[in-house]
């Protein structure tokens, strides 16, 4: 994996805190999400939508009662009494009662399914994504960095969901008011609508440039917190080396420039965040005041007052019921305005999260032509070879011939054959040239060569974690492309350099190999890597719990634990890939002695930076720089006086 | 706790202070504008002839008002967003400058995650709780108080509705709070289970893919994503009861408010003779009663809601106070001594435990007395407690018993800086931070000339390969290290101790990635160019330490056999089996390696 390490990676972005609005929001990703929500979650939506319409129009009617009550009940009323009214006035307060309960219904009803649908949607574009990151192939894992990776499950699915199940309704119950507002306002009054459509306009200029600053110092705080996080980040991984240099006061100053900058930039972003509100609000106060002042010259010159209800009623002059409604109004409109503009930002963060979700669900997956299958087989009376579901410990490659539409059965037996084979990850840089090498059943293959000569490389194309791009490579006689990678890469077992242990048991881990091995295999398997007495002085044993990657073992407990766990599958192959590097030299001797036991029979391909860790090879192959440049056993080599030779004495650098 | 957190506030004391007493102007303001449009648009008003002259002049209090509000309002959310993110920014430096104190074993305390996650995630979440007191706390109350004396302006009788509801109000909000935060923090491990699981994912695919276990971890990840969607879907759930319930409240509130206030004037004017009195209680009022109804309301909610946010964020006050409280176990001495005599090393009667709980020592019984300039190779086996033998010198960690002398000197006398400037270590899990190769090295000494520079790397036989970069010294390195190779990254590590000029040199591993024939050559140089430095050397292969004045063998924790290579071949048959193991030509029995004890 050296390889790929000298790769650019593409810059690290933050991990965790609030969501990056990083990169551009991709086309169409708001018609996309709406379409999924629509097709997880119709009936839901469509009861959403229908919810916040009579929650939009009952809150609207709520402000007409007022001008009811005033017009038609309490004018008449004190003329007539309370009597006379009285049924008016039940009648009315019913009538609120039952809009009330609309509204409060329709609330409750499209809060709770909002929660279904926002965390089911979540769960679905989680799922989706995963279950699409499990096909895609190791180069994608191998181009992006693992902290950009994670942040799309965190931080992107986070700005998703507020988006989901925040903005997006609070935007279309908001709009559904400001729609009703402006008809009721426009019912009432066309002159005083015009002065609220002024004012509006003005409110969007202040959004525009106070909520555009505060949009774009959010930017730049996320994106000085994220250097920060990583700063502070390798500082506290290197903290010994710190201390061991006595370099605290540096790191100090330096942490404290990053700090400033991210002062300044998080000051601005709150600062224009924080006065957004009182402006927008006060600017409604301004108009609610400017209404008034022109209401009252309507009202004392009689104007003629041209309104939507003037279609019914005729042009007449401004009644005062209608100035106290639109005064109403117009409130809630600039209150709704405002309500809307506090979102932007969440929307664009959200839709910037939604994109890179979709992103990498978009990925191309791993393609796999592959039809030849692995099965259990069995020899019947006859000799041959026929397919059986029970573990025998023989196993057959099933191969369908689409031509003849017959089945042959050949026995699996590791002979792997890799002829010219070229490669490279990246156009322009050829890493293998003209490969050739056999791999007879049983037989231990090592590979060995500086960093970056090829070595690894060679073990990603056998179990084609990358496709060669010239020759090609057989395995017992089948050319592995035609072989199905879940197949091909069971028949391999696979211990790497860096080992990766998952949280639970250690018996759990062992497991992983083969999911279906019992407790007393996977014992057996551990003592095989040697690593059954270390386990046994753990406080829990085997159900000792592993968490954040092994982190209570050294690295050479966690070696032990992957061959272990490689052991455990007993694939008729193996690949070691520097698979004892961290073991002491005493330890390896152990591990060594059980790993030719494990390594019996199977056709084993090793890599290592110890040439004592290869020396009973049947064959070591010398790379450099993509090529095999001698082969032989070590008494060949060595006798040779070549490279390898030289390496041995030391004569020559690794490196 | 959150006396520990006040301490950051430090020159944020002032716009702290200040913001709250805005924020109330700006309270009292949006109090009143209300009660001012009420009185300016009025059917009593609007239907007398002078209405003309009130509109104009409660719209210029409302405009005077609007305009203080306007006023308040800015300053008291640029005072709220200087205090704010001031205490973060103070919170964040305190927290790194307490790290900076830690000693390794503090270090090994927390992890590397764990401690970032504090330093952003957490400082964020405190940040918002703290502008949220500063701007909220102190405004609802105030606007609580002020409507409910509003209303009671406006119509006693009416106004104890209000008093009635809100205890309920806040007994609902309450109750649903209680029942829904324990779900919250469940939500809040699984949320991290599940995030772990793609992390692990992520960062083991090739073993996923390997096993072929891509289904099996889909499983697993379906598990857990649906128990967090179960499990935040059913908390939603009740929490979408909360605003439902709030517009129950009001809605209530409205239409008694609108039943007897509307008797109350149809009452009052007929018995009036068909006109209101001046004054009484009128159409108008009503409104605004609803709507002073409606501030009082929304402030029980806000008020539920910033208990909310700060209950959550007191997890995260907790986890920083928890850095900031620890005190690191190592501290330097006052007046400790600032001079280092010699290289001299000397261990009496030393045990050592990592933790005061640990049942076994890790290392027992230590007797050791290095003379000034020896050279010393140190052997044993995986967990043999090599690192934690040599981790005393330079005072990493303290002995639990017995004393290290350096120069002659108890290592718990000197000033650290200067014992560790003289005891230079290069570590196993050695860093090199992103910079070039120049700046890195700097870290021995900030003031190295540029020859110090290749004098240095030269001993330690990187010279050649730093200069077959295109960029020589000036190569940029990246984060980790990860654009040198192993052995390269050692050998700069070994520079980078070197540069200090240390008496003591301490070399834990350093050389594992290294040729057999390099390694021999920067001995070589050691042994020339550095003769009066004290070096002790770690080392997996019995070659590197072969030369050495003196070779300790340690076996759990003890020492095995101490001597030169002569001596512990004629008297060690430990030493001797390794030896000979390692040193087996293989031509003699094809190389296979099977060495038993």
């Amino acid at each position: 994996m050296a390889e790929m390490k000298k790769k650019p990676i593409p810059p690290m972005h933050g991990k965790r805190g609030m969501p990056m609005p990083k990169g551009s929001i991709k086309k169409g990703t708001l018609p996309r999400l709406l379409k999924l929500l629509m097709k997880y979650y119709k009936w839901q939506m469509i009861l959403v939508l229908v919810c916040i319409f009579l929650n939009a129009v009952g809150s609207a009617m709520s402000s007409v009662f007022v001008k009811t009550l005033t017009d038609s009940i309490i004018k008449p009323g004190i003329e007539n009494g309370l009597n006379a009214v009285m049924g008016e006035l039940i009648g009315l307060i019913v009538t609120m009662a039952c809009v009330y309960l609309v509204v409060i219904l329709s609330s409750f009803l499209w809060n709770r399914a909002m929660a279904t649908v926002t965390q089911g949607m979540l769960y679905h574009l989680r799922m989706d994504m995963f279950s699409r990151m499990q096909t895609l192939p190791i180069q994608y894992f191998d181009t992006h960095a693992h902290g950009e990776i994670m942040s799309t499950y965190t931080n992107d699915t986070d700005a998703t969901r507020q988006l989901i199940g925040q903005s997006l309704p609070t935007i279309l119950s908001s709009s559904l008011s400001i729609i009703v507002a402006t008809v009721v306002m426009l019912w009432y009054s066309v002159w005083l609508a015009l002065v609220v459509f002024v004012c509006t306009f003005a409110m969007t200029l202040v959004i525009k440039v106070i909520g555009g600053n505060s949009a774009k110092y959010m930017v730049a705080q996320q994106t000085s917190l994220a250097e920060e996080e990583g700063f502070v980040e390798e500082m506290i991984k290197g903290q010994k080396v710190v201390k061991v240099f006595t370099h605290e006061e540096q790191a100090k100053a330096d942490f404290d420039k990053y700090n400033e900058k991210l002062l300044r930039d998080s000051e601005r972003a709150h600062v224009y965040g924080n006065i957004l509100g009182p402006i927008l609000g006060n600017i409604g106060n301004f108009t609610y005041v400017i209404l008034s002042i022109i209401g009252g010259i309507f009202l004392m010159t009689g104007a003629a007052n041209v309104g939507l209800c003037s279609i019914v009623e005729g042009i007449g002059p401004l009644s005062i019921g209608a100035i106290i409604a639109f005064l109403g109004m117009s409130r809630n409109f600039t209150m709704m305005i405002s309500q809307m503009s506090q979102q932007i930002s969440m929307i664009a963060m959200g839709l910037a999260g939604a994109s890179r979700v979709f992103t990498l669900m978009d990925q191309e997956p791993e393609v796999d032509e592959g039809y030849v299958t692995l099965v259990n087989a069995k020899k019947d009376e006859n000799g041959e070879l026929v397919e059986t579901t029970e573990r025998t410990g023989l196993w057959a490659w099933k191969h369908f011939h689409k031509a003849e539409g017959t089945t042959t059965y050949t026995q699996l037996k590791g002979d792997i054959v890799m002829d010219m084979v070229d490669f490279c990850y990246v156009p322009e840089k050829q890493v293998l040239t003209d490969v050739t090498l056999f791999a007879k059943p049983g037989q231990k293959i090592a590979f060995v060569g500086a960093t970056g000569a090829g070595k690894t490389t060679i073990t990603n194309l056998i179990n084609r974690f990358y496709d060669i791009a010239d020759g090609k490579i057989r395995y017992d006689g089948i050319n592995i492309n035609k072989i199905k990678k879940a197949d091909l890469r069971r028949s391999l077992g696979i211990v790497l350099q860096d080992t990766n242990l998952f949280t639970g048991t250690v018996m759990e881990n062992i497991r992983y190999g083969r999911l279906d091995a019992t407790d007393e295999e996977c014992i057996e398997a551990a003592k095989l890597a040697n690593a059954d007495d270390f386990i046994n002085r753990l406080p829990d044993g085997y159900d000792t719990l592993l968490t954040n990657n092994g982190a209570n073992l050294s690295q050479g407990q966690r070696q032990l634990l992957s061959i272990a766990r490689a052991a455990v599958a007993d694939a008729p192959a193996m690949i070691l890939d520097e698979a004892t590097s961290s073991i002491d030299t005493h330890t390896e001797a152990l591990v060594n002695d059980g790993m030719d036991k494990l390594m019996h029979g199977r056709t084993v391909f090793v890599i290592a930076h110890r040439l004592s860790t290869v020396r009973n090879s049947d064959a070591i192959m010398v790379l450099d720089h993509g090529r095999i440049i001698e082969r032989g056993t070590h008494e060949q080599l060595l006798a040779q006086k070549g490279v390898y030779y030289q390496l041995y004495t030391g004569a020559f650098e690794l490196e | 706790m959150i006396k520990t957190l006040l301490k950051s506030v430090r020159q944020y004391k002032i716009p702290s202070l200040i913001t709250p007493i805005f924020m109330a102007i700006e309270a009292f303001c949006e109090c009143l504008i209300p009660f001012f449009m009420a009185e300016m648009i009025n059917e009593d008003v609007l239907s007398r002839s002078d209405a003309m002259q009130t509109i104009l002049l409660y719209g210029g209090i409302l405009l005077g008002l609007a305009i203080c509000s306007l006023t308040s309002g800015v300053l008291a959310g640029r005072f709220a967003a200087k205090a704010s993110c001031g205490f973060a920014s103070n919170l964040r430096h305190d927290l790194f400058y307490r790290v900076q104190k830690f000693s390794f074993g503090n270090v090994d305390k927390f992890s590397t995650s764990s401690l970032v996650t504090r330093l952003t995630t957490d400082v964020t979440n405190v940040q918002q709780s703290y502008q949220m007191c500063l701007r909220i706390a102190i405004r609802v109350p105030l606007q609580f108080i002020f409507a409910i004396i509003m209303s009671f302006i406006k119509n006693p009788s009416l106004a104890w509705i209000f008093v009635a509801i809100v205890p309920v109000m806040f007994v609902a909000i309450f109750g649903i709070m209680r029942y829904v935060m324990p779900f919250f923090r469940r939500i809040f491990k699984k949320y991290d289970a599940l995030n772990n699981s793609v992390q692990e994912n992520v960062g083991g695919i090739r073993v996923v893919k390997s096993f072929v276990r891509e289904s099996y971890e889909t499983e697993k990840f379906d598990k857990a994503a649906s128990e967090v969607r179960d499990d935040f879907t059913k908390a939603e759930k009740i929490m979408a009861l909360s605003n439902p319930f709030m517009t129950l409240m009001i809605n209530v509130a409205a239409m008694l408010i609108s039943y007897l206030g509307t008797t109350i004037i149809i009452n009052n004017g007929f018995s009036n003779g068909g006109v209101l009195p001046e004054g009484a209680f009128a159409a108008a009022d009503l409104s605004a009663l609803i709507t002073y109804g409606i501030q009082i309301l929304s402030c029980c909610m806000m008020f539920s809601m910033v208990f909310v946010m700060i209950t959550m964020s007191l997890e995260s006050a907790r986890r920083i106070t928890e850095v900031l409280n620890e005190e690191s176990d190592i501290v330097s001495p006052e007046n400790g001594v600032q001079e280092v005599k010699d290289g001299s090393i000397r261990f009496e009667n030393v045990n050592f435990k990592y933790s005061k709980k640990a049942q076994k020592y890790a290392l027992s019984d230590i007797d050791l007395d290095i003379k000034s300039g020896e050279t010393v190779g140190i052997l044993g086996g995986t967990g043999s407690s090599k690192t934690t033998l040599i981790q005393l010198i330079p005072r990493l960690y303290d002995t639990t018993e017995g004393t290290v002398y350096v120069g002659g000197v108890n290592v718990k006398d000197y000033d650290l800086d200067t014992l560790r400037k003289e005891v230079s270590v290069v570590l196993q899990k050695n860093v090199l931070f992103s910079g070039t190769i120049k700046e890195n090295l700097r870290w021995g000494d900030e003031n190295a000339t540029d020859e110090d520079i290749e004098r240095v790397c030269k001993l330690a036989q990187a010279d050649e390969f730093i200069r077959s970069f295109p960029d020589g010294y000036d190569t940029h390195i990246e984060q980790g290290g990860t654009n040198v190779s192993g052995g390269q990254k050692q050998r700069l590590c070994i520079a980078r101790a070197l540069l200090r000029k240390p008496k003591v040199l301490i070399l834990d591993d350093s050389t594992s990635a290294v040729d057999t024939k390099t390694d021999a050559l920067i001995r070589q140089a050691f042994k020339e160019e550095i003769p009066d430095t004290t070096k002790i050397i770690i080392a997996q292969r019995v070659t590197s330490v072969e030369h050495a004045d003196k070779i300790i063998l340690l076996d759990g924790g003890k020492i095995l056999a101490c001597g030169n290579h002569d001596e512990l071949m004629a008297t060690c048959p430990t030493y001797r089996e390794i030896y000979e193991e390692q040193t087996r030509k293989s031509s003699q029995e094809g190389g296979n390696v099977s060495w038993r004890k």
